[in-house]
């Protein structure tokens, strides 16, 4: 053990991955691409030494990709669907050659792309074990001296002889997440396959890979932010194949992203027609992003232009929070005294001090219910979208304002 | 530790290129042969008859031609042994060439979904394809012999040559497999155009018939390289001697560099096939 160690540390400075003006181009079209395959197979044979630029119906799926990995080092690869994450991990496997740029990779690669490569559904589990195995690059002797520890990660001992295609599909991937954790590679791809599987299951994976980091250069592809910041230390964020950002800031590259999802169109749920949402202000400026920008601990104050067509009373109005990922943060309650609402245009001001949410990006949903029977008469998601500024990059929805104090006894 | 460099260019030597892929055969073999127990027993698993289809398909191509030459519908020329023995060997050596022929397109084509998702050695499919037609043979073999002592052919010393031959056969094949798979991984037509041409080709090849004694026939039979490879391998069975013996030396010591180039640009062409296939 102390062998490895040693040898582990000496290696410790190494880059294990580096990507130097990496690009591949894709064609949009099949039969062309297949003649451009025959061209390729045969400029192949001649070295290639020309540079590809290019052919009609051809688009740049990755375009110069550039980035070094050290052991223990994780970098996370963010972007919509189609933005090149997978296209670069697949040069990165050695599965596609790349048009231009070079990859140098130092040590095993192992890669959990696809879970469970190889099954064939009509045998036991048992046997896809090795199957299983075989192709991930285990001996057989690996395999039989891991597989009790295979089945027992997978929790699969009752069902291990049961043939595979009357395996659930979470069963599947548990089992070929056990095989797979069982390589021990410098460098490990993970494209989004921990996203399948129950809550235990994804702890698992999230122990192993832990485990794993220290002594393992890791790409990371996922589309849970949360898993990517808890993981990672470095990130790419791609769109169309361009690397939008890169760097070490991790908290950036994932505002970012989120603010290319920050679709401003307001979407009417409901609409009774009592009342219309005419205008929708909060007083705060507005950043570069276009979105209104407060700090933490500023106080918070919304205005909305109402046109009271049909009620007699100021109604229920509820405006609720929600983070980027579209989960519900927050709603405000608001004391207020039983109003009577005029006919025609008011301005609704909802205020709240010291806003104490974390930094990030957040949107606002509108519903306006009956006051006495609770019917709803109007439900407006999206109403507007704000940016809190904190120097703390934090998970929780919250950071709250507090003392400490110490007492001596 | 290993260092790999992925990159449009390659400045490997062929030879070097060659080396990687005889120590990747070497390295993967035990994927080879887990993926060969896989398709074997998955393929029989599913079956009641088993084994047994193993047998029909050359029994009753041979059967066919014993009908039509045992009814008088056709008129074969003398073959020189019992004619359903002349068949079946034929039938049986024919179908390992073609076998053979097929085999690394047919591996390559089934592993094509793990292909652009894992990175395996995948000459470990060509050697797995060559297993499983060894496998098919092996059976197809145990009939020939059967065949062979029923006919009271019996023992020849020079059966103990036929499974080389068989395995030149093999080499044989598997060299016209390799320069058509990347083309064929990138095109169906190719499938399609070698099951047709194979078809036509035995025709021309004396398989079920033996080579006429004179006429046009004669002259294309005794040019095309599968005639001495028919006629040597059932030589080997029969005890008997056509003659064909040096054509198939030279056939076999241009097959083992051609087979050579063939794993070269095998290797060379995964790439664009998992891209574009």
């Amino acid at each position: 053990m102390n062998k490895i160690n040693e040898h582990i540390e000496k290696h410790n400075d190494d880059v294990l991955v580096r990507v130097e003006g990496l690009s591949k181009k894709f064609c949009k079209d099949l039969k062309t691409g297949l003649w451009y395959g025959v061209q390729d197979l045969f400029s192949n044979m001649r070295g290639n030494i020309h540079e590809r630029l290019l052919r009609p119906k051809e688009f740049w799926a990755v375009k110069d990709v550039s980035f070094e990995l050290r052991r223990g080092e994780c970098l996370g690869l963010i972007g919509h669907n189609g933005a090149g994450k997978s296209t670069l991990l697949k040069i990165l496997n050695g599965l596609i050659n790349p048009d231009a740029g070079k990859v140098t990779i130092t040590g095993r690669v192992g890669a959990l792309i696809e879970l469970g490569a190889g099954f064939n559904p009509i045998l036991s589990g048992r046997e896809n074990i090795y199957n299983n195995g075989a192709i991930l690059g285990f001996s057989r002797q690996e395999i039989d001296a891991k597989l009790e520890t295979i089945i027992a990660f997978a929790e699969l001992e009752e069902f291990i002889d049961m043939p595979v295609q009357h395996y659930s599909s979470g069963m599947k991937v548990r089992l070929g997440f056990a095989v797979a954790a069982q390589m021990q590679p410098d460098v490990l791809i993970i494209d989004e396959v921990l996203a399948v599987g129950d809550l235990g299951f994804v702890l698992k994976c999230f122990k192993t890979i832990d485990q794993l980091l220290p002594n393992t250069a890791m790409v990371f592809v996922s589309h849970s932010m949360p898993m990517v910041s808890r993981i990672c230390n470095q990130i790419i964020l791609m769109d169309h194949g361009i690397v939008e950002y890169q760097g070490a800031d991790v908290g950036k590259g994932i505002d970012l992203y989120y603010t290319r999802f920050a679709n401003n169109d307001t979407n009417v749920v409901f609409d009774d027609g009592s009342i219309k949402l005419e205008q929708v202000k909060i007083l705060a400026d507005v950043n570069d992003l276009g979105l209104y920008y407060l700090n933490w601990c500023d106080d918070f104050k919304l205005e909305l232009v109402v046109n009271n067509l049909g009620l007699d009373e100021l109604p229920l109005i509820e405006v609720t929070i929600y983070d980027k990922e579209q989960r519900e943060v927050a709603r405000f309650i608001q004391q207020c005294s039983n109003r009577k609402l005029i006919k025609g245009i008011s301005i609704i001001t909802i205020k709240h001090d010291k806003i104490q949410l974390s930094k990030g990006i957040y949107s606002l949903s509108l519903t306006i219910n009956n006051k006495r029977n609770n019917t709803p008469l109007m439900r407006v998601n999206n109403i507007a979208s704000f940016q809190i500024y904190h120097d703390r990059e934090v998970w929780s929805p919250f950071l709250l304002d507090s003392n400490l104090e110490l007492n001596e006894l | 530790m290993e260092t790999r460099v992925y990159q449009k260019e390659h400045t490997l030597s062929f030879l070097n290129l060659l080396k990687s892929s005889l120590k990747d055969i070497y390295s993967s073999r035990f994927l080879a042969r887990q993926l060969t127990v896989r398709d074997i027993k998955a393929q029989y698993r599913q079956s009641y008859f088993g084994f047994l289809w193993a047998f029909v398909m050359p029994l009753t191509t041979a059967f066919v031609w014993i009908f039509l030459n045992g009814t008088g519908t056709i008129k074969l020329s003398d073959t020189g042994v019992p004619y359903p023995v002349y068949a079946f060997s034929g039938t049986l050596i024919w179908s390992i060439i073609t076998g053979a022929i097929n085999a690394p397109l047919s591996s390559t084509k089934s592993a094509r979904g793990i292909m652009s998702k894992i990175n395996f050695p995948k000459e470990a499919l060509i050697i797995s394809g060559v297993y499983k037609l060894l496998f098919d043979s092996s059976l197809k073999i145990l009939l020939l012999l059967v065949f062979v002592f029923v006919y009271g052919i019996g023992f020849q010393w020079s059966m103990l040559l036929f499974p080389l031959a068989i395995l030149g056969l093999i080499l044989f094949g598997v060299t016209i497999g390799l320069f058509i798979t990347p083309l064929g991984m990138l095109y169906n037509d190719v499938a399609k155009m070698i099951g047709m041409g194979l078809k036509l080709v035995m025709y021309i090849t004396p398989v079920v018939y033996a080579i006429p004694k004179t006429g046009m026939m004669h002259a294309i039979m005794s040019y095309n390289p599968l005639t001495a490879l028919i006629l040597t391998t059932r030589d080997t069975v029969l005890g008997t001697t056509s003659g064909f013996t040096m054509p198939y030396v030279w056939v076999m010591l241009a097959c083992l560099p051609l087979c050579f180039l063939g794993l070269v640009f095998y290797r060379m062409s995964i790439p664009v096939i998992v891209e574009r296939a």
